[in-house]
């Protein structure tokens, strides 16, 4: 597939405001257990839900590079009952709202507990959008990953492991960049979001790297052979009727050679779960509210070319009806 | 339930592309149109186009088969690309199982597109909408056209008739009866896409000369002057 | 969107619905054209069109894009004084202006030496017109595109049967059982030929394709025989050998309606070796095989005059006449001449495996002999025999320019004939079918002028510019026995170059050989591209000067429709309208759209009004006959006789009161008459009526065995088609070709070949065919050069004309080598390379694609695909000048000098036919260094004024208008 950068993004950064609302609702949960000092509502949650929108309005605004005819992208709502893509569009604001809803709740210091469950937990405005907010980050993630992962041809993507990476990805992401957020404001969360941050970096390249696996060992179900329907050993394309490209040659094929594609892959190894973790290892030592950040943009950058190189190894049947030509 | 589709005879078909421009031209002026040329006359010049045919070839010299292979949407039973439009643009028409895309509805998003396993769709580049074989509705659906010509564009123009056009639910249609006799086929059935469109494949015919046959009591050799008789002596004359 | 059930067409604007005939090729397919409010919306087939029956193709369906082409020429151009030849640099001028320059030039001309005017015309449909013009001009140098195209086909089976494949007939594949087609890719019979080819396939007809390549006809082949290029005549000659030692062929064919049983004079040592013997006996006058020879009879075995009742003559053997003369059946001398061509020795030229040439033998002889047709249709014959039947022998065969287009293809060709007439197939059901107005006698009657006297200022030619010598004394040469003509047709060099050579006319005419011209007017014809063999070379030609800096061809008028490469070597430039602007005629004078049942011809009505100041060339030709005053387009006094076209086709004839003029149909006052009868003022109007057709069906009787029968002979002299009514005896045997070998031998009197031509006539004018290698192949290393390269029309273009296409240069945008991969391997180089082909005149760099579907010993790549940069309306980096390339710059139109001379055109020795498919090349890969363009380039051409500005980067068509929007909305 050939990947597109609008797509690149939308997917990155919306993983990103989801992990990091994630992250800040963790972190509430944490002190309400009284597992992590409280910290300041406006200043950390109204703030961290601030950022967290602004990913995800970010996301939202490269998707719309996408559309043809993004002045009618409130069309895409209709079908959520079938497609993923309409889901996915009506889950987005959805989350959006909660998490705006959450930013002010915080911002106007509404945390009076309304109930208290088993004398334990008491419940606010804020845990109850922070827990549907979570929820509907959690469905985000489904969604988003299920475009990709219910084309069932697209072999590449049609795993549970696209939705386990995607889900992890952003965990992974929003933590450090929640990490890296309270690096920058000063609030002494580094640790315990940089932990989870890694602990997610882990996870995510363990099943990255199953689903690589899985990818070099696929056995496409399609072959020339299906596609044309003729039983041959030998079969090659001479013409694929036109000579200029077309669509189906700029859409599916990302026409980077071989050498591009191993360095990109290297890179986003290194990017994705190796700088990061040492950068953030070194943050423990060192203390600077730098290196959470500089961890969080190296692993972004990272997540971009993971995401390039997900859409790349991606190889739709379609190609073999566009071989060659003549 | 009627389910139009087309049925492409790969035993006769030449590769003309007539069925490619004819397509082009019935609906670059028509319900789907215009169909956008990018560079149309400089380098590399391309477009949308709803139909397109393909060249294979198959085995080795001097066993090698060449293959043309015409290719347009299937009008799948189970269309993966219609549940997939966050629109409802792409629709599979219930009344003859035509899949379309409302080009005021599309959003250009193109996942439509990845749906289907076939590469049948085009994105207009130009207009950013998504476009596809229509079955030529305009024409198959319009009452104001003589019934004969109530057919595809690449139908009426394909010279080899390797397109044949109808219902394939009706089992006495033509296109029913081509398939069942000619071993009709599906392109990619393991994606359980049930295509509507079929293809008939190559079928050869032989001739079978025994040796015997090139004898017969009839042969005009026959008929010529006889081997001279020798000269001189023969055996008559000398044996007894 | 409107739901398409609620979206009617009809609704965008004013429907209106034409009909005229398609000219996106020389199919002449019918066509229906619709208009939205007076712009194009749609070009289909109309399915009441005899040719087509409602088909289309992909050029005929991109016909719009042809009208809306940039490329358009919209003004009369005059090269500007101070841009050189070749610069492409013009001023507009009025009409008035161009016709004044040309009555000026040309009046001069024709007072001084009509021959210094040339008019050659491409692959044009009017040479009824064209040649018209140049006859009554007074000029020799008129051909159209025949020469370099397939006149071996017309001259090998037309003075073998008096009929041809090409335009002139085809298969019956509505009977025919077996189908074998030999060396064709498209050919004019575009659409029919697929249609028949389909209904064949699906009735249970097996074909087999013999060509070097498998793609378009040949991938549907049942079987493909792959063959070295320029081999075929080894392999007919071959399975003529089989069918006759198997006894594998029709007897009674070969004796009633072939020279087979005549009896052929055999004495080397007379004047008459080799000529039939003739006896007394009444001949009509001018026939040139009149039926006054003799047969051996088998029963009271003697010489008996042919076709004597009762007379059962033999085929083989030799006899004594009673005067002594020793005389051998002209069927023994056949089988004389292939007993040595056994499919053992065919198996080491062809490529073919001996086993596959002796089965395909006894296929087509079984076939032929088992499966009998005879259809319940009673005929008599010339000699007065009634038949209750017609019977037919189902194999039938087509072949195009793969046989044709090589200098030994006279021979094969003759060959090929010659095996249909052993099977039985020539006319007959299932077989080989004529169209009208073939037959014709063997050979037709028109003749050449014979001598430099047929030329005289202010005279029309003595003689037509083009036909069919019958013996050496028809021929077109001086005293000395050397050419008149610029292209040197009808000389002693190229015989029976029936249409004439137009591709040395340039050469010829820039070095003065035979001598200089004047004027050269090109219609229809890219002569500085891709009708020109030695491209590179041509075009310095164009633009080369003399001593005094003059041009050596000192002017040169181009009319044409669109800005093709030959555009920018104009001094003058004429506009021409576009097949849906003009009035044409498809006339039964020139090459009709006749099918087998009958006469056929046909008309282009415009349906849009012409763009800027194009005009019909027709009309530009009937302006200047008015102008100078040629005798047929003025009246006693001097004064115009045609307004126009339309009006000149009504109401021309032949001669006054002849009653044959351009269109057949409707004739006679009210219309009521065919094919002669006075002019009809409405004959417009009812062929408008009539889907642009005449289409006169013969009677069933009149409709087979042509050559021999008696009421279709008949009727057609009795409708001016032929001079005479006698049979038209397949020509096994050859007698004319001998006549000219008897010449070459001295033993003729009458006109004599120059001496270094006189072996070169004795070796080729063979009366049998003969195989030989291609002259190139004799001539170059072919150890070197150990490939052919070959071109292949692609269906959906057509010659140079459609990469101004915006659809069709989409399909073929640039053009690949095809070759072999085992070659790639053994020259060291992969798919996609860039590679050199090189010939010993030339190369050109290209791209090459392996392909399985190609004989080892052959390259091949479409036919003028590549363009010159900046041509057709094409921005100078499109794909067809940087990466497509044109073979012809690697083809010589020369041959390298040999014992006949220096500057022999690269043509077959009989008919002058280009032998485009003999050039030898190697391949190579090209260097690391080497740019990934195609070789040659040329300083890109520019767009001429009146040209439209390109349409930009996107263009959306929509009926005529340009729109942006998608989709049909509420
Ligand atoms: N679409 C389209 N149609 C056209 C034209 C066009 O440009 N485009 N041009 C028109 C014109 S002017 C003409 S003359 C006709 C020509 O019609 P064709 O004769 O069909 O033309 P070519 O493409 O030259 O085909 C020659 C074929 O002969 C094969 N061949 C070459 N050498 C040999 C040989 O030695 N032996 C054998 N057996 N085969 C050989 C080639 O591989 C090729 O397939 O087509 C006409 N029709
Ligand atoms: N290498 C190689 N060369 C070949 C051949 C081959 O097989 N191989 N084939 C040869 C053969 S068979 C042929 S017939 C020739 C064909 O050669 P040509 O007849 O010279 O070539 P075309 O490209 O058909 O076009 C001639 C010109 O006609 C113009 N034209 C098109 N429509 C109109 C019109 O309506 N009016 C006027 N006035 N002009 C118009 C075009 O713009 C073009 O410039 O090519 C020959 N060249
Ligand atoms: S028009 Fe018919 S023969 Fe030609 S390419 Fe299309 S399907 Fe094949
Ligand atoms: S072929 Fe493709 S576009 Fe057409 S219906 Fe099937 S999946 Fe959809
Ligand atoms: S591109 Fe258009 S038709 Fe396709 S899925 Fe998107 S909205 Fe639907
Ligand atoms: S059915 Fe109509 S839209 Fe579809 S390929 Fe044929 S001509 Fe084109
Ligand atoms: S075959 Fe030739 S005449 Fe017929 S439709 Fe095609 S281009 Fe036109
Ligand atoms: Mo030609």
């Amino acid at each position: 597939m050939h990947p597109a950068f609008s797509v690149i993004f939308l997917t990155t950064l919306i993983g990103v405001g989801q992990g990091l609302f994630l992250a800040l609702v963790t972190g509430q949960v944490y002190s309400l257990a009284n597992l992590l000092q409280p910290q300041d509502s406006v200043s950390f949650y109204a703030m961290g839900s601030a950022l967290s929108l602004a990913f995800l309005a970010a996301g939202l605004f490269a998707s719309f590079f996408h559309l043809g005819h993004p002045e009618r992208a409130w069309r895409s709502a209709a079908k959520w009952r079938t497609s993923w893509l309409s889901r996915e569009v009506i889950v987005l604001p959805v989350l959006m709202l909660f998490i705006a809803l959450y930013g002010v709740v915080h911002y106007f210091g509404l945390t009076r507990p309304l109930f208290v469950i088993r004398g334990v937990i008491s419940v606010d405005a804020s845990l109850i959008l922070g827990v549907l907010g979570a929820i509907a980050a959690f469905a985000l993630y489904f969604c988003t990953a299920m475009i990709y992962a219910s084309i069932k041809f697209i072999e590449e993507w049609h795993s549970p492991l696209t939705l386990i990476n995607f889900t992890l990805f952003g965990l992974a992401s929003g933590f450090m960049l929640a990490a890296a957020f309270s690096a920058w404001s000063g609030v002494d969360l580094v640790g315990f979001f940089g932990t989870w941050a890694v602990i997610f970096t882990f996870a995510a390249g363990i099943s990255r790297w199953l689903s690589l696996r899985r990818n070099r060992h696929l056995v496409h179900k399609s072959s020339l052979q299906t596609a044309i329907g003729i039983r041959h050993n030998h079969i090659e394309q001479k013409s694929q009727g036109f000579m200029g490209g077309s669509f189906n040659t700029r859409e599916f094929f990302h026409g980077a050679s071989e050498g591009t594609m191993r360095l990109v892959y290297l890179f986003f190894l290194l990017a994705v779960f190796i700088l990061p973790v040492l950068l953030l290892g070194a943050s423990y030592w060192m203390a600077s509210p730098y290196l959470p950040v500089a961890a969080f943009l190296m692993q972004y950058l990272g997540l971009m070319a993971e995401r390039w190189y997900f859409f790349a190894e991606a190889k739709h049947p379609q190609n073999l009806y566009y071989q060659s030509m003549a | 339930m009627t389910q139009l589709a087309l049925v492409i005879d790969l035993n006769v078909c030449v590769g003309c592309h007539a069925c490619v421009t004819s397509c082009k031209e019935w609906n670059t002026s028509g319900w789907a149109g215009p169909l956008t040329d990018h560079r149309p006359y400089d380098k590399d010049p391309t477009g949308t186009f709803f139909n397109r045919v393909q060249t294979f070839e198959v085995g080795e010299f001097p066993r090698t088969e060449t293959v043309h292979f015409p290719k347009s949407c299937l009008h799948c039973e189970e269309p993966p690309c219609v549940p997939v439009c966050p629109t409802g643009a792409s629709y599979k028409r219930e009344d003859n199982g035509v899949v379309l895309v409302d080009y005021d509805k599309c959003i250009g998003c193109k996942y439509c597109s990845w749906a289907c396993p076939y590469g049948m769709r085009e994105l207009d580049e130009h207009q950013k909408v998504m476009k596809k074989c229509t079955l030529c509705i305009d024409r198959i659906a319009n009452d104001a056209l003589p019934e004969a010509e109530r057919k595809p564009a690449c139908v009426l123009a394909c010279p080899t008739s390797a397109r044949l056009f109808g219902d394939v639910h009706d089992p006495d249609s033509e296109v029913s009866l081509a398939i069942r006799e000619n071993g009709g086929y599906q392109l990619m059935p393991e994606w359980g896409t049930k295509p509507a469109n079929h293809y008939l494949p190559r079928r050869k015919t032989r001739i079978q000369i025994f040796e015997d046959e090139l004898e017969r009591a009839d042969n005009p050799l026959k008929k010529e002057a006889p081997l001279p008789a020798a000269e001189g002596e023969t055996l008559d004359d000398v044996s007894f | 969107m409107l739901d398409p059930l609620e979206y009617n067409d009809q609704d965008l604007g004013g429907v209106e619905v034409k009909n005229t005939t398609c000219y996106m090729c020389a199919c002449r397919c019918g066509i229906r054209v619709t208009l939205r409010d007076g712009e194009v919306r749609h070009i289909e087939g109309n399915p009441e069109h005899p040719l087509n029956k409602g088909v289309i193709c992909a050029k005929g369906a991109s016909g719009i894009m042809k009208q809306y082409s940039p490329a358009r020429l919209t003004k009369p151009l005059l090269r500007r004084a101070d841009a050189e030849r070749g610069e492409s640099k013009f001023e507009e001028i009025s009409w008035e202006k161009a016709f004044d320059i040309m009555e000026e030039r040309l009046g001069r001309i024709r007072k001084e030496d009509p021959r210094k005017f040339a008019l050659f015309t491409g692959r044009d449909q009017m040479q009824a017109l064209t040649g018209m013009f140049a006859k009554q001009f007074g000029t020799p140098n008129y051909a159209a595109h025949g020469g370099f195209c397939s006149v071996n086909m017309a001259a090998g089976l037309i003075y073998t049967i008096g009929g041809s494949f090409w335009e002139f007939g085809g298969p019956d594949l509505e009977r025919a059982k077996l189908f074998v087609m030999i060396g064709t890719a498209e050919d004019h019979h575009s659409n029919p030929m697929k249609v028949e080819l389909s209904r064949f396939k699906r009735r249970g007809g097996r074909f087999i394709s013999i060509n070097p390549v498998r793609t378009g006809y040949s991938a549907i082949a049942d079987e493909w025989v792959p063959i070295k290029p320029g081999t075929d005549g080894a392999l007919l000659l071959a399975i003529i050998r089989e069918l006759i030692q198997q006894g594998l062929y029709d007897r009674d064919f070969l004796v009633q309606y072939s020279n087979a049983a005549e009896l052929v004079i055999d004495d080397p040592s007379r004047e008459d070796h080799g000529l039939f013997k003739r006896v007394e006996m009444h001949i009509e006058e001018g026939c040139f095989d009149p039926e006054n020879k003799l047969w051996w009879d088998r029963d009271l075995d003697v010489a008996m005059g042919t076709h004597t009742p009762g007379c059962d003559p033999y085929l083989l053997g030799e006899f004594e006449l009673e005067d002594g003369t020793p005389v051998k059946p002209a069927f023994q001398l056949l089988k004389d001449r292939v007993e040595d061509y056994t499919p053992e020795w065919a198996e080491g030229i062809t490529g073919i495996p001996a086993d596959t040439i002796r089965r395909l033998a006894h296929e087509m002889g079984v076939t032929a002999r088992d499966q009998k047709i005879e259809l319940p249709i009673q005929w008599t014959d010339c000699w007065g025999n009634d038949h209750d039947t017609v019977k037919g022998n189902p194999v039938a065969f087509h072949a195009m320019r793969g046989l044709a287009a090589h200098s030994n293809g006279f021979h094969s060709i003759r060959a090929l004939g010659i095996l249909m007439t052993l099977l039985g197939t020539i006319d007959r059901p299932g077989g080989f079918r004529h169209k009208a107005p073939f037959p014709r006698p063997i050979p037709p009657c028109p003749k050449p002028p014979k001598g430099p006297e047929d030329v005289q200022p202010e005279t029309p030619l003595n003689g037509m510019p083009l036909g069919w010598p019958a013996d050496p004394n028809d021929l077109f040469v001086d005293e000395d026995g050397e050419a008149v003509r610029i292209d040197k047709a009808f000389s002693w060099e190229y015989p029976l170059s029936v249409h004439g050579l137009m591709h040395n006319a340039i050469t010829n005419a820039w070095r003065g050989d035979p001598y200089k011209i004047d004027t050269l007017l090109l219609f229809m014809a890219n002569m500085a591209w891709n009708s020109s063999m030695n491209t590179s070379r041509v075009r310095e030609m164009l633009v080369d000067k003399d001593e005094n800096g003059d041009y050596k061809i000192p002017f040169i008028i181009v009319a044409d429709a669109f800005q093709s490469e030959t555009v920018a070597f104009a001094d003058l430039v004429l506009p021409d309208t576009t097949y849906l602007e003009r009035h044409d005629a498809m006339s039964m004078l020139d090459r009709p759209i006749s099918e087998y049942d009958g006469p056929v011809d046909s008309v282009r009505i415009p349906v849009v009004p012409p763009r800027g100041e194009c005009k019909p060339f027709q009309d530009v030709l009937i302006e200047m006959g008015s102008r100078l005053k040629l005798p047929a387009f003025v009246d006693e006094e001097g004064r115009r006789k045609f307004r126009d076209y339309p009006d000149f086709v009504v109401n021309f004839e032949t001669s006054p009161g002849s009653g044959i003029g351009f269109l057949a149909g409707w004739r006679g006052k009210g219309g009521e008459k065919f094919l002669k009868g006075e002019p009809n003022p409405r004959q417009w109007e009812m062929y408008a009526k009539n889907n642009c057709v005449f289409h006169y069906k013969l009677p069933r009787s009149y409709q087979y065995m042509r050559n021999w029968n008696k009421g279709y002979l008949e009727w057609a002299r009795a409708h001016a088609m032929t001079r005479y009514a006698e049979p038209i005896t397949v020509h096994l045997y050859s007698e004319v070709l001998q006549k000219f070998r008897l010449a070459a031998q001295g033993k003729r009197p009458g006109k004599q070949p120059p001496e270094r031509l006189r072996k070169r006539i004795e070796t080729y004018f063979d009366p049998l065919p003969f195989y030989h290698e291609t002259l190139e192949s004799k001539l170059v290393d072919t150890q070197t050069y150990s490939l052919n390269a070959l071109t292949q029309r692609p269906m959906a273009m057509y010659h140079s004309w459609d990469s101004q296409n915006a659809w069709l240069r989409q399909i073929h945008t640039h053009n690949y080598l095809f070759v072999n991969p085992h070659l790639g391997k053994v020259n060291g180089f992969h798919d996609g390379d860039w590679v050199w082909v090189e010939s010993p005149h030339g190369k050109v760099r290209c791209m090459a694609r392996f392909s399985n579907a190609v004989e080892p010993g052959t390259v091949w790549t479409w036919n003028a695909i590549g363009k010159a940069a900046g041509a057709w309306g094409l921005t100078p980096r499109a794909n067809e000048s940087q990466k497509g390339f044109l073979l012809n710059h690697v083809i010589s139109e020369e041959l390298p000098a040999c014992e006949a001379g220096e500057h022999m055109s690269n043509s077959d020795p009989v008919t002058g036919q280009a032998a485009w498919f003999d050039v030898r090349v190697r391949v190579y890969k090209a260097g690391p260094e080497e740019p990934e363009i195609s070789s040659p380039q040329f300083v890109p051409q520019k767009p001429v004024p009146g040209q439209q500005v390109r349409r930009g980067r996107w263009q959306a068509y929509f009926a005529g208008v340009f729109r942006k929007k998608a989709g049909i909305s509420k």
